[in-house]
């Protein structure tokens, strides 16, 4: 069997070592000031959240508003294994990784189970109630600390190690994108596209939905791992559905089934309240405002029409 | 024990009564604009401060005071409809979603400008006195939220069977282009949706700080949700599928934040709504659509 490299894939692994040595020339020439290099790994964790919602949301077409919720079973797993074992610091953080996305995998199948009968805004509402039903059981639960949640986790995955982030955030895209264009991959667009046709030339609907949701949910998990190993303190209150909407907001403003789409908006929108933090008070507000005017913009007819001038060549050519 | 109960069970019922009217904004949107109206529980935050501006700082009786924080509200809701709904009809539903998540996080922070971070204590204006009847005390404000929640009820249950109005917000829920061929302005019955939904989340929130005695930016958006939760509950799109589903959910929270944990009553009241989903998808009231192919 003869595969041919195509001029894409060496594009692709071409821009990957280019953005990873403009990050190192970034980081070491001290280019980025503090504010910047501690923004690296959220930049990092927000596109794996965000790439892996887009599968359930953008790629199955479900809305999830509990994305946060595997986020934070994956970190608490992360965070209990690497403060109570006592191994090299390499091995520990891997080992926390696996675990974290394999729990957040394990909820995800749990979860995605009973939602099958469900879609649209009532899948919506039950997965952001589940969110909500784990937020309070890690507040309960004995070992998890309640609200005052687990601190003193080591640091594995902060500034300093932003290489392995960096490994970690490009393995998450590629094994989405070539899920998304592989035969399974096809099979969740088309429950996305039509249901019932697809339900029709006997694809196993149940199967693939599931599928979606356990994927989705095993890179939040590591997303969640990575957060806590860089923050060092997690509380159930950080996973709460205003996270979940965050990542939403993320996907949605980069475009629901776009890859691309999705880890441009993820760095925006999370360098983008650093960079209004110049304006303090009115930061939010901004945010709020600029948040709702995108919206709008996207759906408009003024977009239309600049479309019509051209301004956008290649968006023309791919709606055409 | 017995007096316990009901005491419990009286509990149950102020705080379900309140996420019922609330619930019943978020059930009417979405019945006629097909929409999740996230910014529904800021509505309520600013009905609270609303209140408080004009109580506190321009000095009026508590009812002329009640009377500007609901058209304020009723207004905001149609202008935030106007402004940044209306031009979104056509697009997807998450694109609304979304906008109206920015709208939610716009008044938060702008309430947050103006009145700061920290919390604000608040007097309740509610002073009747409590009832006793046998061994149960009833306070003064169980009383007045039943009252009020009840007549609010029962004259949006008139208004939407009586009026012509509320059979032209039925037509345009059922079928927006046939309402129109009928002579129905849609956009004018879109926006009295909304007008009647802010009102009825302004009367929840003045209920609400009554309760809670303490305005906060963000105090919406827990009983936003959990209104959320018991509008689906009921059904959503049904108005008396939100009323059971709010005091459904009041009794649930209040029975086991008594008797079980007060940590897991959250957790006992979404497992509650994801138990009716799974059993009846569409929720208590809500009507079963089938696909047509």
């Amino acid at each position: 069997m003869k595969k041919k490299i195509s001029k894409g894939f060496i594009l692709e692994i071409a821009f990957i070592i280019a953005s990873y040595v403009l990050l190192t020339i970034l980081m070491k020439s001290g280019m980025l000031n503090r504010q910047y290099t501690a923004l690296i790994v959220p930049v990092g964790v927000n596109i794996m959240l965000a790439v892996s919602l887009n599968l359930v949301t953008g790629f199955l077409g479900e809305l999830s508003l509990g994305h946060a919720c595997f986020m934070s079973i994956g970190a608490y797993t992360g965070a209990l294994i690497s403060t109570s074992m006592e191994l090299p610091s390499y091995a520990e953080f891997f080992l926390a990784l696996i675990a974290g996305g394999v729990m957040a995998a394990v909820f995800g199948f749990l979860i995605g189970v009973p939602v099958l009968r469900l879609h649209g805004d009532y899948l919506a509402i039950v997965t952001l109630a589940f969110g909500e039903i784990v937020k309070s059981v890690l507040n309960a639960l004995p070992f998890t600390n309640g609200s005052k949640g687990l601190s003193k986790i080591p640091m594995y995955s902060n500034y300093q190690h932003y290489t392995l982030v960096f490994i970690l955030v490009i393995l998450t895209i590629v094994i989405i994108t070539n899920l998304v264009k592989s035969r399974h991959g096809r099979a969740i667009c088309s429950l996305r596209d039509n249901y019932i046709a697809s339900e029709s030339i006997g694809i196993p609907v149940s199967r693939f939905k599931v599928l979606a949701f356990v994927i989705g949910a095993f890179f939040a998990g590591i997303a969640g791992v990575v957060y806590a190993h860089n923050v060092g303190i997690i509380k159930p209150t950080t996973f709460d559905y205003n996270k979940s909407i965050e990542i939403l907001v993320i996907v949605v403003l980069g475009g629901m089934g776009s890859i691309k789409g999705s880890i441009i908006a993820a760095v925006i929108l999370t360098v983008l309240p650093e960079m209004l933090r110049g304006a303090d008070d009115y930061r939010m507000l901004l945010y709020s405002i600029v948040l709702i005017v995108m919206m709008l913009f996207n759906n408009s007819e003024v977009k239309e029409r600049l479309l019509e001038m051209n301004l956008f060549k290649r968006h023309q050519k791919e709606v055409d | 024990m017995l007096t316990n109960i009901i005491e419990q069970l009286l509990n149950g019922l102020r705080t379900g009564s309140i996420y019922a009217l609330i619930a019943l904004g978020y059930t009417m949107v979405y019945g006629i604009a097909k929409m999740i109206n996230f910014a529904h529980g800021d509505i309520i935050m600013v009905g609270a401060y609303a209140l408080y501006v004009a109580i506190i700082n321009m000095q009026l009786p508590a009812i002329p005071a009640v009377l500007l924080t609901c058209v304020t509200c009723a207004v905001l809701g149609v202008v935030i409809e106007k402004v940044a709904y209306k031009p979104l009809r056509k697009a997807p539903p998450l694109a609304v979603l979304i906008t109206a998540i920015g709208v939610s996080y716009f008044l938060q922070s702008a309430s947050l400008l103006i009145f700061g971070a920290t919390p604000i204590p608040f007097k309740s204006i509610i002073n009747v006195p409590a009832v006793k009847l046998g061994s149960v005390t009833v306070s003064g404000l169980t009383i007045v939220t039943l009252i009020v929640t009840t007549v609010c009820m029962i004259a949006l249950t008139l208004f939407i069977n009586k009026t012509k109005a509320g059979s032209a917000m039925r037509a345009v829920s059922e079928d927006k282009g046939a309402a129109s061929l009928m002579g129905i302005n849609v956009n004018r019955t879109i926006s009295m949706t909304f007008a009647i939904g802010s009102f009825l989340a302004a009367v929840a929130g003045i209920l609400y700080i009554c309760q809670y005695q303490s305005l906060r930016p963000t105090l919406g958006a827990l009983p936003g949700i959990k209104a959320f939760v018991a509008a689906v509950l009921g059904g959503i799109g049904s108005v008396p599928g939100a009323m059971i589903g709010g005091i459904l959910l009041g009794i649930i929270e209040s029975i086991s934040k008594a008797y079980i944990s007060t940590e897991l009553a959250d957790a006992i009241v979404f497992g509650v709504l994801v138990v009716v989903l799974l059993v009846k998808p569409s929720g208590l009231m809500g009507k079963n659509s089938t696909e047509k192919v």
